[in-house]
């Protein structure tokens, strides 16, 4: 079948089957490898897309549920200069990536978080990574970083 | 994943019509489906996607009875369910925000998952199980791990329940997996007070008698200090022996109770 999507403000479309993932989708079929596959089984979040403004697993949704909707990708988190938009800049600054494969997940988590809750506590900001796991940093700067991205003074955390 | 035909229709109707295929299935939230027919443990011919279906998705409350349609995401409840504030909190902590957005109280309530959370909600709460066909109460819609009353093609519609006096959802979390690794909703009604029990029996979620008794009588968590939970029919994994789940039941119910002071 044929799908249409509005990926980051452009129009996009490609051929799909019943069981093509809305990952294997972005990835495939319109070449979109910023989005990546950890698990395939929703628990890491490496994933996360927003899908018409709400945070989604694209590993576990069909490319089909979302015909004709927004999707945005961390490919659509810069600015149209090129440059780093505020959270990936400020992930950049704090040391909030390592491997960076859990990334484009923290950071499209992030933007889904800021934009309800544009000042967020140190809690909940964990509690709304609770589906984004990352193997390398130990969460701590990856917090700092959305801290300093919602322009809040960058706290001492815990456990330091 | 074996490959499937996709279907999404935009009324009850034509979704029931279409599951008349043999091997067709309802696609609500796919936060269940999808990890299974990845793993090969379920191969549909056919999906039949409910997410289109404007009728099955929204919360209201009128009557004193709160109703939210079968294929509300959970995170529309956790939002607007504020008229059963103990409901909405639990459906607030239901799995991580991109699950919410996604899975829905009918996929949950069809699934049965002995340790998901709103099954515990509904029979603690009464509720009606409404379907395409018929209504269903909470007591006669849990038949086992996994196992419910409803009939091959049968669309959970909407769940009907009756808000009450004072609610509380006590959910222990198995922090990897997010689900309860056992969870206690008591709910206290002009008529008596009710307390059901997730994640915890192996025959799935189920009513504490005992401590209903003994709640109703006194309302309070000293009431059910001097009882017992057996642990025969408990789960035993490597996250928690029987004993200890059957302590969980009344240190939650406890609590639970404590909560809704
Ligand atoms: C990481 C993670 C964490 C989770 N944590 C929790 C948790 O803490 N607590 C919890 O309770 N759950 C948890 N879940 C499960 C989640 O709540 C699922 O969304 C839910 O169990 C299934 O709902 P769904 O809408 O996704 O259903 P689907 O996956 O679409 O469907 C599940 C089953 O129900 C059937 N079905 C779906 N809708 C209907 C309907 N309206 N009528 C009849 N049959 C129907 C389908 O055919 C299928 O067999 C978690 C899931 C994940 C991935
Ligand atoms: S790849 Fe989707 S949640 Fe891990
Ligand atoms: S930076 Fe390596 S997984 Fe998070």
């Amino acid at each position: 079948m044929k799908i249409s999507l509005t990926v980051n403000g452009k129009t996009m479309s490609g051929e799909a089957e019943g069981r093509t993932l809305l990952s294997t989708f972005l990835r495939e079929e319109l070449g979109l490898t910023g989005t990546h596959i950890g698990c395939d089984t929703s628990q890491c979040g490496a994933c996360t897309v927003h899908v018409n403004g709400k945070q989604v697993k694209s590993c576990t949704m069909f490319v089909a549920e979302a015909d004709g909707a927004d999707v945005s990708t961390i490919e659509g988190m810069a600015n149209t200069d090129g440059s780093l938009g505020v959270i990936q800049q400020a992930f950049q600054d704090h040391h909030g990536l390592q491997c960076g494969f859990c990334t484009p997940g923290m950071v499209m988590a992030a933007a889904s978080l800021l934009e309800k809750n544009p000042k967020p506590s140190e809690a909940e900001i964990r509690h709304h990574l609770e589906g984004n796991i990352c193997r390398c940093t130990g969460y701590h700067n990856i917090v700092k970083a959305i801290m300093a991205a919602s322009g809040q003074e960058v706290p001492a955390v815990a456990a330091e | 994943m074996y490959n499937f035909e996709f279907v999404k229709p935009s009324s009850v109707d034509e979704a029931v019509a279409a599951l008349r295929d043999e091997d067709a299935q309802p696609l609500s939230g796919g936060q269940t489906l999808i990890p299974t027919m990845k793993q090969r443990l379920n191969q549909p011919s056919k999906l039949v996607s409910l997410t289109g279906i404007a009728d099955l998705v929204g919360v209201s409350s009128s009557g004193g009875v709160l109703s939210v349609g079968g294929a509300t995401p959970h995170a529309t409840v956790a939002a607007e369910a504020g008229d059963y504030p103990a409901l909405a909190a639990l459906a607030g902590q239901i799995g991580d925000p991109a699950v919410r957005n996604r899975g829905t109280i009918g996929g949950s309530l069809a699934n049965n998952d002995p340790a998901a959370c709103y099954p515990s909600a509904a029979l603690a709460s009464g509720a009606t199980i409404v379907t395409n066909a018929r209504e269903i109460a909470a007591d006669d819609y849990f038949q086992g791990m996994f196992t419910t009353a409803l009939d091959e093609g049968e669309i959970i519609t909407g769940v009907k329940f009756p808000i009450p006096q004072a609610a509380n959802y006590q959910k222990f979390e198995q922090p990897a997996s997010r689900f309860a690794l056992t969870g206690v909703f008591v709910a206290k009604y002009a008529d008596g007070v009710r307390v059901a029990v997730t994640g915890a029996s192996n025959d799935g979620v189920f009513r504490w008698t005992e401590a209903e008794e003994a709640l109703s009588a006194n309302f309070s968590p000293n009431a059910i200090s001097g009882l017992t939970v057996a642990s025969d029919d408990m789960i035993s994994d490597l996250h928690g022996s029987a004993a200890y789940r059957a302590n969980l039941v009344k240190v939650l119910t406890g609590r639970a109770v404590a909560a809704c002071a």
